[in-house]
Protein backbone atom coordinates (compact mmCIF):
# COMPACT_ATOMS: atom_id res chain seq x y z
CA UNK A 1 0.00 0.00 0.00
CA UNK A 2 1.48 2.99 -0.86
CA UNK A 3 -0.47 6.57 0.11
CA UNK A 4 -0.36 10.06 -0.60
CA UNK A 5 -1.98 12.26 1.73
CA UNK A 6 -3.85 15.04 0.18
CA UNK A 7 -1.27 17.73 -0.30
CA UNK A 8 2.02 15.40 -0.10
CA UNK A 9 4.05 15.04 2.62
CA UNK A 10 2.38 13.89 5.60
CA UNK A 11 3.76 16.54 7.67
CA UNK A 12 2.27 19.43 6.46
CA UNK A 13 -0.74 17.27 4.84
CA UNK A 14 -4.06 18.65 4.76
CA UNK A 15 -5.54 16.17 7.65
CA UNK A 16 -7.24 18.16 10.28
CA UNK A 17 -9.50 15.58 11.65
CA UNK A 18 -12.68 15.25 11.78
CA UNK A 19 -14.37 14.03 14.64
CA UNK A 20 -18.09 12.41 15.50
CA UNK A 21 -19.60 12.57 18.80
CA UNK A 22 -21.20 9.31 18.89
CA UNK A 23 -23.66 10.41 22.05
CA UNK A 24 -24.68 13.24 19.62
CA UNK A 25 -26.05 10.42 16.76
CA UNK A 26 -27.83 8.60 19.40
CA UNK A 27 -29.70 11.96 20.41
CA UNK A 28 -30.11 12.54 17.13
CA UNK A 29 -30.31 9.98 14.75
CA UNK A 30 -32.00 7.33 16.87
CA UNK A 31 -34.34 8.71 19.57
CA UNK A 32 -33.74 11.31 22.57
CA UNK A 33 -32.63 8.83 25.42
CA UNK A 34 -30.02 10.02 26.77
CA UNK A 35 -26.41 8.51 25.78
CA UNK A 36 -26.80 5.12 26.28
CA UNK A 37 -25.81 2.99 23.49
CA UNK A 38 -28.12 -0.17 23.57
CA UNK A 39 -29.67 -2.51 21.27
CA UNK A 40 -28.85 -4.22 17.73
CA UNK A 41 -30.81 -1.84 15.72
CA UNK A 42 -29.51 1.08 17.41
CA UNK A 43 -26.26 0.39 16.76
CA UNK A 44 -26.94 -0.12 12.94
CA UNK A 45 -28.81 2.92 13.11
CA UNK A 46 -25.79 5.17 14.89
CA UNK A 47 -23.37 3.18 12.47
CA UNK A 48 -26.08 4.16 9.22
CA UNK A 49 -25.59 7.79 10.53
CA UNK A 50 -22.00 8.02 10.79
CA UNK A 51 -21.50 6.53 7.22
CA UNK A 52 -23.79 8.77 5.80
CA UNK A 53 -21.96 11.76 7.53
CA UNK A 54 -18.77 10.31 5.54
CA UNK A 55 -20.63 9.92 2.56
CA UNK A 56 -22.18 13.89 2.57
CA UNK A 57 -18.75 14.90 3.73
CA UNK A 58 -16.92 13.25 0.61
CA UNK A 59 -19.90 14.57 -1.66
CA UNK A 60 -19.79 17.94 -0.51
CA UNK A 61 -17.02 19.98 -2.93
CA UNK A 62 -16.88 22.58 0.33
CA UNK A 63 -16.74 19.74 3.37
CA UNK A 64 -14.89 17.19 1.18
CA UNK A 65 -12.03 16.17 3.67
CA UNK A 66 -8.30 15.24 2.37
CA UNK A 67 -8.07 11.49 0.86
CA UNK A 68 -7.35 9.98 3.32
CA UNK A 69 -8.08 11.24 6.36
CA UNK A 70 -8.24 10.62 10.12
CA UNK A 71 -11.76 10.29 11.43
CA UNK A 72 -12.47 10.50 15.39
CA UNK A 73 -14.95 8.56 16.62
CA UNK A 74 -16.10 9.87 19.81
CA UNK A 75 -17.67 7.93 22.81
CA UNK A 76 -16.77 10.65 25.76
CA UNK A 77 -20.75 11.04 26.34
CA UNK A 78 -21.52 7.42 25.65
CA UNK A 79 -22.57 6.13 29.03
CA UNK A 80 -23.32 2.27 28.50
CA UNK A 81 -22.30 0.54 25.05
CA UNK A 82 -23.42 -2.89 25.18
CA UNK A 83 -21.69 -5.67 23.00
CA UNK A 84 -24.36 -5.58 20.15
CA UNK A 85 -23.72 -1.85 20.01
CA UNK A 86 -19.78 -2.02 20.28
CA UNK A 87 -20.44 -5.15 16.92
CA UNK A 88 -22.31 -1.96 14.97
CA UNK A 89 -20.54 0.92 15.65
CA UNK A 90 -16.70 -0.36 15.90
CA UNK A 91 -16.17 -3.59 13.98
CA UNK A 92 -18.82 -3.28 11.12
CA UNK A 93 -17.28 0.21 10.97
CA UNK A 94 -13.97 -0.65 10.30
CA UNK A 95 -14.65 -3.70 8.03
CA UNK A 96 -16.91 -1.21 5.97
CA UNK A 97 -14.43 0.69 5.54
CA UNK A 98 -11.15 -2.05 5.50
CA UNK A 99 -11.59 -3.42 2.11
CA UNK A 100 -10.64 -2.13 -1.35
CA UNK A 101 -14.53 -1.34 -2.07
CA UNK A 102 -14.90 0.89 0.92
CA UNK A 103 -16.64 3.92 0.37
CA UNK A 104 -13.74 6.48 1.68
CA UNK A 105 -10.08 6.39 2.68
CA UNK A 106 -10.61 6.69 5.93
CA UNK A 107 -8.83 5.81 9.19
CA UNK A 108 -10.41 5.36 12.22
CA UNK A 109 -9.34 6.38 15.86
CA UNK A 110 -12.04 5.75 19.04
CA UNK A 111 -12.08 8.30 21.82
CA UNK A 112 -13.21 7.66 25.29
CA UNK A 113 -13.51 3.79 25.40
CA UNK A 114 -12.26 3.83 29.25
CA UNK A 115 -12.43 0.39 31.10
CA UNK A 116 -15.95 0.50 31.30
CA UNK A 117 -16.38 0.59 27.51
CA UNK A 118 -12.96 -0.68 26.89
CA UNK A 119 -14.48 -4.75 27.37
CA UNK A 120 -17.05 -4.43 24.84
CA UNK A 121 -14.52 -3.17 22.02
CA UNK A 122 -11.98 -5.61 22.53
CA UNK A 123 -14.68 -8.35 22.66
CA UNK A 124 -16.04 -7.42 19.54
CA UNK A 125 -12.63 -6.96 17.65
CA UNK A 126 -11.41 -10.20 19.17
CA UNK A 127 -14.43 -12.25 17.52
CA UNK A 128 -13.54 -10.18 13.94
CA UNK A 129 -9.76 -10.70 13.87
CA UNK A 130 -9.75 -6.43 13.91
CA UNK A 131 -7.58 -4.18 15.59
CA UNK A 132 -8.34 -0.26 16.32
CA UNK A 133 -6.49 2.38 17.65
CA UNK A 134 -8.31 3.71 20.68
CA UNK A 135 -7.76 6.49 23.13
CA UNK A 136 -8.43 4.65 26.61
CA UNK A 137 -7.82 7.40 28.59
CA UNK A 138 -3.89 7.91 28.77
CA UNK A 139 -3.70 8.01 24.80
CA UNK A 140 -3.84 5.93 22.06
CA UNK A 141 -3.43 1.95 22.32
CA UNK A 142 -3.49 -0.98 20.01
CA UNK A 143 -6.56 -2.78 20.87
CA UNK A 144 -7.43 -6.27 19.46
CA UNK A 145 -5.91 -8.94 18.44
CA UNK A 146 -1.87 -8.40 16.90
CA UNK A 147 1.60 -10.54 16.64
CA UNK A 148 3.56 -9.24 19.43
CA UNK A 149 5.91 -7.55 16.55
CA UNK A 150 2.93 -5.96 15.22
CA UNK A 151 2.51 -4.46 18.75
CA UNK A 152 5.82 -3.60 18.83
CA UNK A 153 5.92 -1.60 15.70
CA UNK A 154 2.62 0.49 16.63
CA UNK A 155 4.25 1.25 20.28
CA UNK A 156 7.69 2.28 18.51
CA UNK A 157 5.88 4.24 15.71
CA UNK A 158 3.18 5.79 18.08
CA UNK A 159 6.14 7.03 20.17
CA UNK A 160 8.02 8.20 17.23
CA UNK A 161 4.82 9.96 15.77
CA UNK A 162 6.65 9.68 11.99
CA UNK A 163 9.23 7.47 10.68
CA UNK A 164 10.96 8.20 7.48
CA UNK A 165 12.29 5.32 4.88
CA UNK A 166 15.93 6.07 6.51
CA UNK A 167 15.05 5.58 9.85
CA UNK A 168 12.98 2.93 9.16
CA UNK A 169 16.35 0.35 9.83
CA UNK A 170 17.19 1.71 13.33
CA UNK A 171 13.99 1.94 14.63
CA UNK A 172 12.60 -1.11 13.52
CA UNK A 173 15.08 -3.22 12.07
CA UNK A 174 15.16 -5.30 9.35
CA UNK A 175 11.58 -6.16 9.06
CA UNK A 176 10.01 -2.56 10.16
CA UNK A 177 9.16 -1.72 6.50
CA UNK A 178 7.13 -4.92 6.09
CA UNK A 179 5.69 -4.62 9.52
CA UNK A 180 4.31 -1.04 9.12
CA UNK A 181 3.25 -1.43 5.13
CA UNK A 182 0.89 -4.54 7.34
CA UNK A 183 -0.21 -1.96 9.89
CA UNK A 184 -1.38 -0.26 7.36
CA UNK A 185 -2.96 -2.48 5.82
CA UNK A 186 -5.22 -3.52 8.96
CA UNK A 187 -5.77 0.64 8.54
CA UNK A 188 -3.51 0.76 12.34
CA UNK A 189 -1.13 3.44 10.20
CA UNK A 190 -0.60 5.41 7.33
CA UNK A 191 2.33 4.18 5.21
CA UNK A 192 3.22 6.58 2.18
CA UNK A 193 6.31 5.20 0.32
CA UNK A 194 8.74 7.46 -0.01
CA UNK A 195 7.61 9.09 3.48
CA UNK A 196 7.75 6.34 5.52
CA UNK A 197 5.01 6.10 7.89
CA UNK A 198 2.79 8.36 10.25
CA UNK A 199 0.66 7.14 13.19
CA UNK A 200 -3.12 8.08 13.27
CA UNK A 201 -2.73 9.63 16.18
CA UNK A 202 -0.23 12.39 15.04
CA UNK A 203 -2.09 13.08 12.01
CA UNK A 204 -5.08 13.21 14.08
CA UNK A 205 -3.20 15.97 15.72
CA UNK A 206 -1.51 17.54 12.74
CA UNK A 207 -2.95 20.71 11.75
CA UNK B 1 -61.99 -27.16 34.90
CA UNK B 2 -58.25 -28.04 35.38
CA UNK B 3 -57.12 -26.38 38.94
CA UNK B 4 -53.40 -26.02 39.27
CA UNK B 5 -52.07 -25.48 42.97
CA UNK B 6 -49.46 -22.86 43.10
CA UNK B 7 -46.79 -23.90 45.88
CA UNK B 8 -46.61 -21.51 49.02
CA UNK B 9 -43.02 -21.21 47.44
CA UNK B 10 -42.41 -20.44 44.21
CA UNK B 11 -39.37 -19.45 42.75
CA UNK B 12 -36.65 -20.35 39.90
CA UNK B 13 -36.01 -23.98 42.00
CA UNK B 14 -39.86 -25.54 41.65
CA UNK B 15 -41.49 -23.28 38.53
CA UNK B 16 -41.48 -26.61 36.30
CA UNK B 17 -44.14 -28.55 37.96
CA UNK B 18 -46.51 -25.72 37.26
CA UNK B 19 -45.29 -25.16 33.45
CA UNK B 20 -46.19 -29.21 33.68
CA UNK B 21 -49.39 -28.92 34.80
CA UNK B 22 -50.65 -25.87 32.95
CA UNK B 23 -49.14 -27.76 29.27
CA UNK B 24 -51.23 -31.02 30.71
CA UNK B 25 -54.40 -28.91 30.78
CA UNK B 26 -54.63 -28.85 27.08
CA UNK B 27 -57.36 -27.34 26.16
CA UNK B 28 -59.39 -27.21 29.36
CA UNK B 29 -59.92 -23.93 31.52
CA UNK B 30 -57.33 -23.57 33.99
CA UNK B 31 -57.67 -21.81 37.37
CA UNK B 32 -54.00 -21.25 38.78
CA UNK B 33 -54.83 -21.50 42.32
CA UNK B 34 -52.07 -19.01 44.52
CA UNK B 35 -54.04 -18.61 47.17
CA UNK B 36 -51.59 -20.02 49.56
CA UNK B 37 -48.78 -18.32 48.14
CA UNK B 38 -46.65 -16.98 50.90
CA UNK B 39 -43.12 -15.78 49.21
CA UNK B 40 -42.34 -15.57 45.64
CA UNK B 41 -39.03 -14.65 43.47
CA UNK B 42 -39.46 -12.41 40.47
CA UNK B 43 -38.74 -15.78 38.32
CA UNK B 44 -41.90 -17.16 40.13
CA UNK B 45 -43.53 -14.50 39.21
CA UNK B 46 -42.79 -14.24 35.18
CA UNK B 47 -42.95 -18.32 35.35
CA UNK B 48 -46.20 -17.70 36.35
CA UNK B 49 -47.27 -14.94 33.59
CA UNK B 50 -45.50 -17.64 30.85
CA UNK B 51 -47.72 -20.72 32.01
CA UNK B 52 -50.96 -18.71 31.93
CA UNK B 53 -49.92 -18.12 28.39
CA UNK B 54 -49.78 -21.41 27.54
CA UNK B 55 -52.57 -22.43 28.68
CA UNK B 56 -54.55 -19.55 27.25
CA UNK B 57 -52.72 -20.45 24.02
CA UNK B 58 -53.99 -23.76 24.11
CA UNK B 59 -57.74 -21.96 23.65
CA UNK B 60 -58.13 -22.38 27.42
CA UNK B 61 -59.33 -19.57 29.35
CA UNK B 62 -56.89 -19.03 31.92
CA UNK B 63 -58.00 -17.55 35.77
CA UNK B 64 -55.61 -16.77 38.95
CA UNK B 65 -56.80 -16.71 42.15
CA UNK B 66 -54.08 -14.58 44.45
CA UNK B 67 -53.99 -14.48 48.57
CA UNK B 68 -56.77 -12.32 49.98
CA UNK B 69 -53.90 -10.54 52.00
CA UNK B 70 -50.74 -10.44 53.34
CA UNK B 71 -46.79 -9.35 52.61
CA UNK B 72 -46.81 -11.23 49.55
CA UNK B 73 -49.97 -9.81 47.98
CA UNK B 74 -47.68 -6.19 48.70
CA UNK B 75 -44.78 -7.26 47.33
CA UNK B 76 -47.02 -8.42 44.18
CA UNK B 77 -47.89 -5.09 44.20
CA UNK B 78 -44.93 -3.46 44.17
CA UNK B 79 -43.33 -5.98 41.85
CA UNK B 80 -46.15 -4.56 39.30
CA UNK B 81 -47.32 -8.30 39.03
CA UNK B 82 -51.42 -7.47 39.01
CA UNK B 83 -50.79 -5.06 36.16
CA UNK B 84 -48.73 -7.63 34.00
CA UNK B 85 -51.28 -11.09 34.89
CA UNK B 86 -54.45 -8.52 34.03
CA UNK B 87 -52.82 -9.11 30.30
CA UNK B 88 -52.60 -12.86 31.00
CA UNK B 89 -54.77 -13.78 33.15
CA UNK B 90 -59.30 -13.81 32.54
CA UNK B 91 -60.73 -11.29 35.89
CA UNK B 92 -57.78 -10.46 36.92
CA UNK B 93 -57.65 -6.96 38.39
CA UNK B 94 -55.60 -4.23 36.80
CA UNK B 95 -54.31 -2.37 40.03
CA UNK B 96 -51.51 0.70 39.18
CA UNK B 97 -47.82 -0.22 40.28
CA UNK B 98 -46.89 0.91 43.54
CA UNK B 99 -43.93 3.35 42.81
CA UNK B 100 -41.42 1.32 44.96
CA UNK B 101 -39.38 3.74 47.80
CA UNK B 102 -36.31 4.44 47.63
CA UNK B 103 -35.59 1.76 50.30
CA UNK B 104 -37.45 -0.77 47.92
CA UNK B 105 -35.81 -4.31 47.39
CA UNK B 106 -37.22 -3.43 43.76
CA UNK B 107 -35.05 -2.86 41.07
CA UNK B 108 -37.22 -3.45 38.37
CA UNK B 109 -40.31 -4.03 38.64
CA UNK B 110 -42.19 -6.52 36.03
CA UNK B 111 -41.57 -4.73 32.87
CA UNK B 112 -43.21 -6.02 29.43
CA UNK B 113 -40.32 -6.39 26.49
CA UNK B 114 -41.77 -6.48 23.08
CA UNK B 115 -39.21 -4.44 21.12
CA UNK B 116 -36.24 -2.45 21.22
CA UNK B 117 -37.33 0.32 22.45
CA UNK B 118 -38.12 -1.56 25.34
CA UNK B 119 -34.77 -2.56 26.38
CA UNK B 120 -33.66 1.21 25.76
CA UNK B 121 -36.42 2.28 28.60
CA UNK B 122 -35.32 -0.18 30.90
CA UNK B 123 -31.71 0.53 30.75
CA UNK B 124 -32.46 4.18 31.13
CA UNK B 125 -34.68 3.23 34.00
CA UNK B 126 -32.73 0.86 36.47
CA UNK B 127 -29.63 3.58 36.63
CA UNK B 128 -30.30 4.97 39.97
CA UNK B 129 -31.44 2.02 41.84
CA UNK B 130 -28.79 -0.67 39.99
CA UNK B 131 -26.20 1.91 41.39
CA UNK B 132 -27.21 1.64 44.86
CA UNK B 133 -28.30 -1.73 44.96
CA UNK B 134 -24.77 -3.02 43.27
CA UNK B 135 -22.44 -0.59 45.31
CA UNK B 136 -23.91 -0.97 48.86
CA UNK B 137 -25.90 -3.83 48.70
CA UNK B 138 -23.70 -6.23 46.97
CA UNK B 139 -20.78 -4.29 47.17
CA UNK B 140 -19.90 -4.35 43.60
CA UNK B 141 -17.48 -1.60 42.31
CA UNK B 142 -19.08 1.32 41.43
CA UNK B 143 -18.49 0.58 37.51
CA UNK B 144 -20.22 -3.06 37.84
CA UNK B 145 -23.01 -0.59 37.42
CA UNK B 146 -22.46 0.21 33.75
CA UNK B 147 -21.37 -3.99 33.58
CA UNK B 148 -24.83 -4.67 35.02
CA UNK B 149 -26.91 -2.69 32.29
CA UNK B 150 -24.75 -4.40 29.38
CA UNK B 151 -26.11 -7.64 30.86
CA UNK B 152 -29.42 -6.30 31.01
CA UNK B 153 -29.62 -4.76 27.71
CA UNK B 154 -28.04 -7.85 26.26
CA UNK B 155 -30.40 -10.52 28.46
CA UNK B 156 -33.55 -8.71 26.85
CA UNK B 157 -32.31 -8.35 23.26
CA UNK B 158 -32.17 -12.12 23.83
CA UNK B 159 -36.34 -11.54 23.73
CA UNK B 160 -36.73 -9.43 21.08
CA UNK B 161 -34.08 -10.90 18.93
CA UNK B 162 -34.93 -14.79 19.26
CA UNK B 163 -38.13 -15.41 20.54
CA UNK B 164 -40.27 -13.43 17.66
CA UNK B 165 -43.03 -12.85 20.62
CA UNK B 166 -43.23 -10.78 23.93
CA UNK B 167 -41.81 -11.13 27.20
CA UNK B 168 -40.92 -9.97 30.64
CA UNK B 169 -37.97 -9.28 32.63
CA UNK B 170 -38.18 -8.01 36.70
CA UNK B 171 -35.18 -7.99 39.16
CA UNK B 172 -35.53 -7.85 43.14
CA UNK B 173 -32.86 -7.90 45.55
CA UNK B 174 -32.91 -10.36 48.43
CA UNK B 175 -31.23 -11.22 51.66
CA UNK B 176 -30.49 -14.91 51.33
CA UNK B 177 -29.24 -15.40 55.16
CA UNK B 178 -30.23 -19.17 55.28
CA UNK B 179 -29.39 -19.90 51.99
CA UNK B 180 -26.00 -18.59 51.35
CA UNK B 181 -25.27 -16.22 53.70
CA UNK B 182 -25.30 -13.26 51.85
CA UNK B 183 -27.32 -10.33 50.12
CA UNK B 184 -28.49 -11.64 46.07
CA UNK B 185 -29.90 -9.77 43.00
CA UNK B 186 -32.48 -12.13 41.23
CA UNK B 187 -32.94 -11.22 37.77
CA UNK B 188 -35.77 -12.90 35.56
CA UNK B 189 -36.45 -12.91 32.15
CA UNK B 190 -39.07 -15.33 30.86
CA UNK B 191 -40.78 -15.50 27.31
CA UNK B 192 -42.99 -17.74 25.75
CA UNK B 193 -41.94 -17.50 22.40
CA UNK B 194 -39.94 -19.93 19.80
CA UNK B 195 -37.65 -21.04 22.12
CA UNK B 196 -34.00 -22.17 21.70
CA UNK B 197 -34.36 -25.14 19.51
CA UNK B 198 -36.66 -23.54 17.12
CA UNK B 199 -34.50 -20.19 16.73
CA UNK B 200 -31.51 -21.97 15.73
CA UNK B 201 -33.31 -24.82 13.47
CA UNK B 202 -32.71 -23.21 10.46
CA UNK B 203 -29.29 -22.15 10.67
CA UNK B 204 -28.21 -25.24 12.69
CA UNK B 205 -30.24 -28.07 13.04
CA UNK B 206 -29.37 -29.86 9.68
CA UNK B 207 -25.22 -29.55 11.01
CA UNK B 208 -26.19 -31.90 14.44
CA UNK B 209 -28.29 -34.51 12.27
CA UNK B 210 -29.75 -36.53 15.24
CA UNK B 211 -28.38 -35.01 17.82
CA UNK B 212 -30.29 -31.67 17.22
CA UNK B 213 -32.85 -31.07 20.42
CA UNK B 214 -33.48 -28.86 22.77
CA UNK B 215 -30.07 -29.96 24.58
CA UNK B 216 -27.88 -29.22 21.84
CA UNK B 217 -29.64 -26.12 20.69
CA UNK B 218 -28.80 -24.62 24.43
CA UNK B 219 -25.17 -25.83 23.99
CA UNK B 220 -24.76 -24.15 20.43
CA UNK B 221 -25.89 -20.99 22.17
CA UNK B 222 -24.49 -21.26 25.45
CA UNK B 223 -21.48 -22.70 24.80
CA UNK B 224 -20.70 -22.27 21.31
CA UNK B 225 -22.03 -18.57 20.96
CA UNK B 226 -24.33 -19.43 17.91
CA UNK B 227 -27.31 -17.95 16.84
CA UNK B 228 -29.78 -17.67 14.10
CA UNK B 229 -28.01 -14.82 12.37
CA UNK B 230 -25.34 -15.75 9.89
CA UNK B 231 -23.04 -13.05 11.06
CA UNK B 232 -19.99 -13.09 13.33
CA UNK B 233 -20.61 -10.18 15.40
CA UNK B 234 -23.83 -12.49 16.67
CA UNK B 235 -24.05 -14.66 19.64
CA UNK B 236 -21.80 -12.40 22.14
CA UNK B 237 -24.52 -11.62 23.99
CA UNK B 238 -25.01 -15.13 26.31
CA UNK B 239 -21.44 -15.00 26.15
CA UNK B 240 -20.72 -11.92 27.66
CA UNK B 241 -23.32 -12.13 30.02
CA UNK B 242 -21.30 -15.73 30.90
CA UNK B 243 -18.15 -13.96 31.67
CA UNK B 244 -19.41 -11.26 34.02
CA UNK B 245 -21.38 -13.15 35.87
CA UNK B 246 -18.84 -15.45 36.38
CA UNK B 247 -16.34 -12.81 37.93
CA UNK B 248 -19.08 -11.89 39.98
CA UNK B 249 -19.24 -15.44 41.11
CA UNK B 250 -23.00 -15.71 40.22
CA UNK B 251 -25.31 -17.85 38.86
CA UNK B 252 -26.87 -18.13 34.72
CA UNK B 253 -29.35 -20.50 33.65
CA UNK B 254 -31.45 -20.99 30.74
CA UNK B 255 -34.22 -23.18 30.43
CA UNK B 256 -35.44 -23.94 26.94
CA UNK B 257 -38.03 -26.63 25.69
CA UNK B 258 -37.24 -30.43 27.47
CA UNK B 259 -33.86 -28.93 28.96
CA UNK B 260 -31.97 -26.40 30.96
CA UNK B 261 -28.38 -25.06 30.92
CA UNK B 262 -26.18 -23.55 33.22
CA UNK B 263 -22.84 -22.03 34.85
CA UNK B 264 -23.26 -22.55 38.31
CA UNK B 265 -20.99 -21.23 40.99
CA UNK B 266 -19.45 -23.27 43.79
CA UNK B 267 -22.57 -21.91 46.11
CA UNK B 268 -25.06 -23.63 44.47
CA UNK B 269 -23.44 -27.05 42.65
CA UNK B 270 -25.78 -28.18 40.15
CA UNK B 271 -25.35 -29.94 37.11
CA UNK B 272 -24.59 -28.08 33.79
CA UNK B 273 -26.97 -29.86 31.56
CA UNK B 274 -30.62 -31.22 32.63
CA UNK B 275 -32.78 -32.79 30.10
CA UNK B 276 -36.24 -34.24 30.68
CA UNK B 277 -38.00 -30.96 32.28
CA UNK B 278 -41.40 -30.67 31.47
CA UNK B 279 -41.57 -28.69 28.04
CA UNK B 280 -41.75 -25.25 28.35
CA UNK B 281 -42.16 -23.61 25.08
CA UNK B 282 -40.24 -20.14 25.15
CA UNK B 283 -36.87 -19.29 27.05
CA UNK B 284 -36.48 -18.46 30.99
CA UNK B 285 -32.94 -16.78 31.70
CA UNK B 286 -32.50 -16.76 35.28
CA UNK B 287 -29.32 -14.74 36.79
CA UNK B 288 -28.50 -14.35 40.33
CA UNK B 289 -25.54 -12.24 41.51
CA UNK B 290 -24.51 -12.53 45.01
CA UNK B 291 -23.05 -10.17 47.07
CA UNK B 292 -19.29 -9.63 47.28
CA UNK B 293 -17.08 -10.97 49.77
CA UNK B 294 -13.69 -10.18 50.77
CA UNK B 295 -10.70 -12.43 49.83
Amino acid sequence: MTERLAHGRHGDAATQPGAIDVAAIVTDAVASRGHNLVTRPTGRAVREAIEQRLALAAASPARKPPSPHVMLIDFTRVRILDFSCADEVVAKLLLRYQGPDRPGNIFFLFRAVDEMHRHAVEEVLERHGLAAVCDVGGGFQLLGPATPEERKAWDTLERCERIGPRDLAEALGELGEPLLIGLARRRLAYWSGNCGAAALSALARTR
Amino acid sequence: MRVVEIPSSLDYRNVDAVFAEAAAAGAEPVLFDARRLRWIDPNGMLALLCAGQVASANGAAARLSLPAGGDVVGYLDRMGFPAAAASVFQGSPRRAVRTPSRASDVLLEITSIATNSDVHDVVDRVQSRAGAILSRTLRYPLAAVVQFSVILSEVCQNIVEHADGPGWVAAQRYNWTRRLGRQVLVIAVSDVGRGFRDSLAEEHAERFGDRWGDVTALEAAFLMGLTRFPDTGRGQGIQQIRKQVARWQGLVSIRSGTARIADSPSWHPSPPVVDGLPRFPGAQINLVLPERIDD
